[in-house]
C-alpha cells in the first residue's frame, strides 16, 4: 500500500434500543451497523452497497457523527473523530461534507440558492462577504449551473439541477472528504449519468476523496473504485470494484450481481432468486446472518458468524464456503466465548 | 427583465427573470380570495380608524351632556349618546384603538412565548419537551376566560392586566403548534444537511427552524387576534378588563344592557364593532392559511 488511508474506520456499531411498555424498558437492539471496519484512501472512490435497511446510510451517518456510534473508532485523517467533543467535530464537518439523497428534501426551501451556497462558508468564517460572493457564483459554473441562478429559490429547479446545487454545497468548504448517502437514486436515469459523470470530474479537479453509497450496483460500478457489500448492518463482502464485478464471493454478492438488468432482451441469464426476506435487524438470525436465504448453506453457517478474510489480495470476504481454515474458525469462536 | 443568455449547448434561450419569494407567492395566492381581501379591507378600516380616529371623532369623548342623554341616531350623534349623553361614535372609534392594541399585543406576546417555548421543547425532545408540553397541558386544561378571570383577579382589574391575562392564556395554543411543527421540520434532509455543514444548534433553529415554521403561526395568530378581541370584550363586560371611562367596546355593552329595550343603539353598535372587526381577522385569517399553507384546509 503507498497510500496512508485518509479515512479507517474500526469495528463501528450503531445498536438501536427497543423500548417498551410503560417504563420505556430495553427489551432489545436494532442492530443497524455491527462491527464494521473498512478504510478510504487519498482520492479514491469507496463504494457501498446493500438492499434497503443492511444499515449503509446509518454508517455514512456516524462517519460524521450526525448519529453517535454505540462503538469503534473513526480515524479521519490521523484524528480519532468518535474521542472529539461536538464542538471539535462540528469545526472538523468542514474537511468531511455530505450530499444527501433527496434533492427535494436536503435545501431549505426559503433560501435562496445563494444564501444556502454561502451558509457553509459563513459558519466556518471563510472569506468577507464579497469574496464569498464572488465564490457562489464561481461554483454554481463548476457544477454547471450559471451565475444568474443564485438568486433563485430551490423550488425553481429540477431534480437534477438541485442535486447539483447539493453538489456544490458540499464543495464549498474545500473539503478531503465527501459522503454521498444515494446521491442519485431520486434522479431520473438520463440524469444519473449527468451527476455521476460530473462528480468524477469534480473528484480529479478537487482530488476528493468518495465513499459512495447506494443500492445500484451499476451506478456504483461506474463510479468506485472498491466496493463494500453490506449485508443486515455486517460487511460482507469488500473488494476492487473490477475484482468484485468479475468473480463476486459471497453469495449474496453473487445473488446481487445477478439480478443487475442487462440492457440487450436476447442476453439469457442464470438468476439467482433469493428466497425470503431480509430477517428483522432486531431479530437477526444466529450464526452468519445471511444463512435463511444462502443457497449454499452448512452446517457451520447456523452456528458461528464467519469473519471478514482477505481471499486474494484486497479481496475480503465473510463467508464459510471459502474459509480453508474453518475448523480454526470454529476453535477461534469457541475460545472467544 | 429578461435577456438572452447562451447555454452550454449553444442554444439561446430566453431567460426570464423571475424570482418570487416564498412570501410573495403567498401573497399572489391570498389575493385571489375575494373573501380574504373583504376580510384584510376590514382589518385595514379598523386600523386606520384607530390610528386617525381622533382626527375625525369629536373631542371630550368622555364629556357628559346630561340633556342629550339616550338619544337615538340623529344628524348630530349619528349613532346616538348613551345613558350619559356620550356620543357613541366618537366612543367607539376610540375604541377601535383599545380593541386592536388589546388584540395584538396580547398575542404578540403569546407568540413569542409560545414560539421560544414551543421550538425549545420540539428541537431538545426528550425530558425538557416533556416539562413544557405537561405545563401547556395543565393550563389547557382550564377553561381559557375562567383562567383569564383568575389572573386578572390576581393582579388587579385594568386593561394592561387583562391584556396580560389574554397573552397568557394563549400561549400553550402556539406553543404546541410551535412544537408540532419543529417535531416534522427538524427531521427534513436539509437540517441534517445544516448539521453537516458543521452549523451550531442556535444558527440552525433561527436560521432554519423558525422561517420553515411560522406560516401557521401567523395563520393561528390573525385568528387569535380576533379571539383576543372578544376576551378583551368580556373581560371589560364583566368588570375585569377595562375600567370607566375607558371606551371599551365590551365596557360600552355591559354599561348599556340596562336600557336594551329603551334605547337598543346603546348595545347595538359596539356590538357590531366587535362583531365587523372580529369577522375581518377571521376571514382575512382564513384567507391566509389558504395562502400560506393548502395542506391545513379542512
Amino acid at each position: 500500500m503507498t497510500t496512508k488511508p485518509l479515512l479507517e474506520v474500526e469495528g463501528l456499531k450503531k445498536y438501536f434500543p427497543v423500548k417498551k411498555g410503560m417504563l420505556g424498558r430495553t427489551v432489545g437492539h436494532v442492530k443497524a451497523v455491527d462491527d464494521v471496519s473498512f478504510y478510504v484512501n487519498e482520492g479514491e472512490t469507496l463504494g457501498i452497497v446493500g438492499e434497503s435497511g443492511c444499515g449503509k446510510s446509518t454508517t455514512g451517518r456516524m462517519l460524521m457523527r450526525l448519529l453517535e456510534p454505540t462503538e469503534g473508532k473513526v480515524v479521519f485523517d490521523g484524528k480519532d473523530l468518535t474521542s472529539l467533543t461536538s464542538d471539535e467535530m462540528r469545526k472538523t464537518r468542514r474537511d468531511i461534507q455530505m450530499v444527501f439523497q433527496d434533492p427535494y428534501a436536503s435545501l431549505n426551501p426559503r433560501h435562496t440558492i445563494e444564501k444556502i451556497l454561502e451558509e457553509p462558508l459563513i459558519v466556518h468564517g471563510i472569506d468577507n462577504p464579497k469574496e464569498r460572493k464572488k465564490k457562489v457564483r464561481e461554483f454554481l459554473e463548476i457544477v454547471g449551473l450559471s451565475a444568474y441562478h443564485a438568486k433563485r429559490y430551490p423550488h425553481q429547479f429540477s431534480g437534477g439541477q438541485r442535486q447539483r446545487i447539493g453538489i456544490a454545497r458540499a464543495l464549498m468548504t474545500n473539503p478531503k472528504l465527501i459522503i454521498a448517502d444515494e446521491p442519485v437514486s431520486a434522479l431520473d436515469v438520463s440524469i444519473q449519468s449527468q451527476v455521476l459523470n460530473l462528480m468524477q470530474d469534480l473528484q480529479k479537479e478537487f482530488n476528493l476523496t468518495y465513499i459512495f453509497i447506494a443500492h445500484d450496483l451499476g451506478v456504483v460500478r461506474h463510479i468506485s473504485d472498491r466496493v463494500g457489500v453490506m449485508y443486515l448492518g455486517r460487511m460482507v463482502e469488500m473488494a476492487a470494484s473490477e475484482q468484485l464485478y468479475a468473480k463476486p464471493l459471497h453469495p449474496y454478492t453473487q445473488a446481487l450481481l445477478s439480478a443487475v438488468p442487462v440492457p440487450d432482451p436476447d442476453y439469457q441469464k442464470e438468476q439467482i432468486l433469493l428466497a425470503g426476506d431480509i430477517p428483522n435487524p432486531a431479530n437477526p438470525p444466529s450464526g452468519c446472518t445471511f444463512h435463511t436465504r444462502c443457497p449454499h448453506k452448512m452446517d457451520i453457517c447456523t452456528k458461528f458468524a464467519p469473519q471478514l478474510v482477505e481471499q486474494d489480495s484486497g479481496h475480503s470476504v465473510a463467508c464459510h464456503l471459502y474459509s480453508d481454515q474453518v475448523d480454526n474458525d470454529i476453535k477461534q469462536m469457541e475460545g472467544s466465548l | 427583465m429578461s435577456e438572452f443568455v447562451p447555454k452550454a449547448d449553444g442554444i439561446a434561450v430566453m431567460k426570464v427573470e423571475k424570482t418570487v419569494g416564498p412570501w410573495r407567492e403567498a401573497w399572489n395566492g391570498f389575493k385571489k380570495s375575494k373573501v380574504a381581501v373583504v376580510g384584510m379591507c376590514i382589518v385595514l378600516f379598523f386600523i386606520l380608524l384607530a390610528i386617525f380616529g381622533p382626527l375625525i371623532a369629536q373631542e371630550g369623548i368622555n364629556d357628559q351632556v346630561l340633556k342629550d342623554r339616550l338619544l337615538p341616531p340623529s344628524s348630530e350623534y349619528w349613532l346616538g349618546t348613551d345613558d350619559l349623553g356620550r356620543d357613541i361614535l366618537s366612543r367607539i372609534i376610540y375604541g377601535a384603538r383599545i380593541s386592536l392594541w388589546v388584540g395584538f399585543f396580547s398575542v404578540i406576546g403569546s407568540v413569542v412565548v409560545g414560539s421560544a417555548l414551543g421550538i425549545i421543547a420540539g428541537y431538545y425532545g426528550r425530558w425538557v419537551d416533556t416539562i413544557i408540553s405537561r405545563i401547556f397541558d395543565i393550563m389547557l386544561a382550564f377553561p381559557s376566560i375562567l383562567l383569564a378571570i383568575a389572573i386578572v383577579s390576581v393582579l388587579g382589574p385594568n386593561l394592561r392586566n387583562a391584556l396580560i391575562a389574554i397573552a397568557v392564556i394563549n400561549v400553550p395554543n402556539f406553543g404546541r403548534l410551535i412544537r408540532s411543527k419543529v417535531l416534522s421540520i427538524k427531521e427534513d434532509e436539509y437540517i441534517t444537511a445544516a448539521k453537516g455543514i458543521g452549523m451550531k444548534d442556535a444558527r440552525i433553529l433561527v436560521s432554519h427552524i423558525l422561517p420553515n415554521s411560522m406560516a401557521p403561526v401567523i395563520v393561528q395568530g390573525t385568528l387569535a387576534i380576533a379571539t383576543a378581541i372578544l376576551e378583551a370584550a368580556a373581560l371589560g363586560f364583566l368588570g375585569l378588563g377595562a375600567q370607566a371611562p375607558m371606551p371599551e367596546w365590551g365596557k360600552m355593552l355591559a354599561d348599556s344592557k340596562d336600557f336594551l329595550h329603551s334605547a337598543p343603539w346603546t348595545m347595538i353598535f359596539p356590538g357590531l364593532a366587535i362583531m365587523l372587526t372580529v369577522l375581518g381577522f377571521n376571514l382575512m385569517g382564513d384567507g391566509l392559511r389558504d395562502a400560506l399553507d393548502p395542506k391545513m384546509k379542512s
